[in-house]
């Protein structure tokens, strides 16, 4: 029962700094950190691949209603909930102990770091072609997609400094 | 049958996940070919309230700002008053003509409560819905220079299309010359956009106002749209290629005029009469 509220609270504040923060601050046309992705990061290890998917989705959608971006962000979303559990399984290695809950406390910088630019960078790279719906301006795109990546990459790690800290 | 239904059982994550995916790529592929946002758009009930109550809160820090431009309006309005009424001292034709030609458009103020600049494809959203009066298809304008267009409309909120939107088309003109063609923007710096189809006969200088043409029922002819920037002839091409420095300040914008033609209804009766015709 807990979890379940845990878990909600998380998304409707990741949602709220979304919309209301991050998608006020244009720093400039090139970068658009998107830090709501980290409601599908931080969902239990043993959450069931099911799980994953709706959640995602569910998430992904929510942010669309916002940004009068129909299915967008849900299918961005929806792809890294779906590669998740390859990823985890990637960059873990069998002697570590395993904790339920992928934070960068539990399982150290180096490991976050990692799962998180994986993550990341699918999912804007994905996003932001999604968006443009062409390959024309490719560079444009290529180039704004990983700046954007970098800077929410940047986001999600401070904030695990600052709030998720549990 | 059993065996092909353990097989899906076996693989429903994959499946799940076609499904979805599929169901948001529907979303993005309808939107893209019917420039709608059907249901998912941010003129609902609860992102329209959200909204609201950030720009409520953000309204605080930039009071100064909007003074500064309502008394700018402000002024200028009263100097048109003063040139009118000189006007319709001088000359009583002159009176028949302008108040004919105004009738046509309605003004209604709104607020913008959400806007972008830094995406290919940006949106307003307002906070005046149906309960208002407000249409799909109607106009929004700044000051009389064009913002966008209404697509979405609840009952008290409304998204616009933005003239910062790569799927955005105004039907533009010089104003000194006359010649007209689309303009639009290209998804790069929010404060030009592109002017196409100018022949090279016609005559250009930097600097030249862009204004819209009135061949759209949407605006009226002669809102101001921008100056031009830069031009040049490229090689191989019948047009210029023009960028026009855009009048209004998107990144600032923040009271806004929602515009209603009153002949709409009576322009596509004849429009449509005149289509019935030509099948006849």
């Amino acid at each position: 029962m807990r979890i379940w509220i845990k878990y909600g609270v998380m998304f409707i504040s990741l949602v709220l700094i979304q919309v209301l923060l991050l998608n006020q601050v244009q720093f400039s046309g090139y970068i658009n950190p998107y830090m709501y992705i980290l409601f599908v990061l931080l969902l239990p290890v043993s959450t069931p691949k099911y799980a994953l998917l709706l959640l995602g989705f569910l998430m992904g959608i929510t942010i669309d209603i916002f940004m009068n971006t129909p299915g967008m962000h849900a299918s961005a979303t929806v792809l890294i909930a779906f590669i998740r559990p390859y990823i985890l399984n990637l960059i873990s290695s069998r002697e570590m102990d395993k904790s339920e809950y992928p934070g960068l406390k539990q399982y150290g910088f180096r490991w976050f770091l990692y799962y998180t630019s994986f993550m990341v960078l699918t999912h804007h790279l994905f996003y932001f072609y999604i968006e443009l719906f062409s390959f024309s301006g490719f560079f444009l795109t290529f180039i704004r997609s990983i700046l954007s990546s970098i800077f929410s990459i940047f986001v999600i790690v401070l904030s695990q400094y600052l709030i998720f800290t549990e | 049958m059993r065996s092909l239904f353990k097989y899906f059982v076996r693989n429903h994550v994959f499946y799940l996940f076609l499904l979805l995916e599929t169901f948001s790529l529907v979303l993005v592929i309808n939107y893209n070919n019917y420039q709608k946002v059907r249901y998912i758009n941010s003129a609902n009930r609860i992102s329209g309230v959200i909204y609201s109550s950030l720009n409520d809160v953000v309204d605080y820090f930039s009071l100064r700002k909007i003074n500064e431009e309502l008394a700018r309006q402000n002024s200028g309005l009263l100097n048109q008053l003063d040139r009118l009424k000189n006007e319709m001292q001088g000359n009583t034709s002159a009176k028949v003509d302008t108040s004919l030609k105004n009738q046509g458009f309605l003004y209604m103020p709104a607020k913008v409560v959400n806007n972008t600049v830094y995406k290919p494809y940006n949106y307003l959203t307002l906070d005046k819905g149906t309960k208002d009066g407000i249409k799909e298809g109607q106009g929004v304008i700044s000051n009389n220079k064009i913002v966008g267009v209404v697509i979405n409309v609840s009952r008290s909120y409304s998204s616009a299309i933005s003239l910062l939107n790569m799927r955005f088309n105004v039907s533009a003109k010089l104003k000194n010359n006359n010649p007209f063609g689309p303009l639009n923007w290209d998804g790069r710096n929010y404060r030009y956009a592109q002017f196409n189809e100018i022949p090279f006969h016609v005559s250009l200088a930097e600097g030249d106002t862009v204004v819209s043409s009135g061949y759209s029922s949407i605006f009226p002819e002669g809102l101001l749209i921008g100056a031009v920037h830069s031009f040049e002839k490229k090689e191989g091409e019948n047009f210029y290629s023009i960028d026009v420095e855009l009048a209004v300040d998107f990144k600032s914008l923040s009271h806004v005029q929602v515009i209603t033609n009153m002949n709409l209804g009576e322009i596509k009766k004849l429009e449509r009469g005149q289509q019935d015709e030509d099948l006849d």
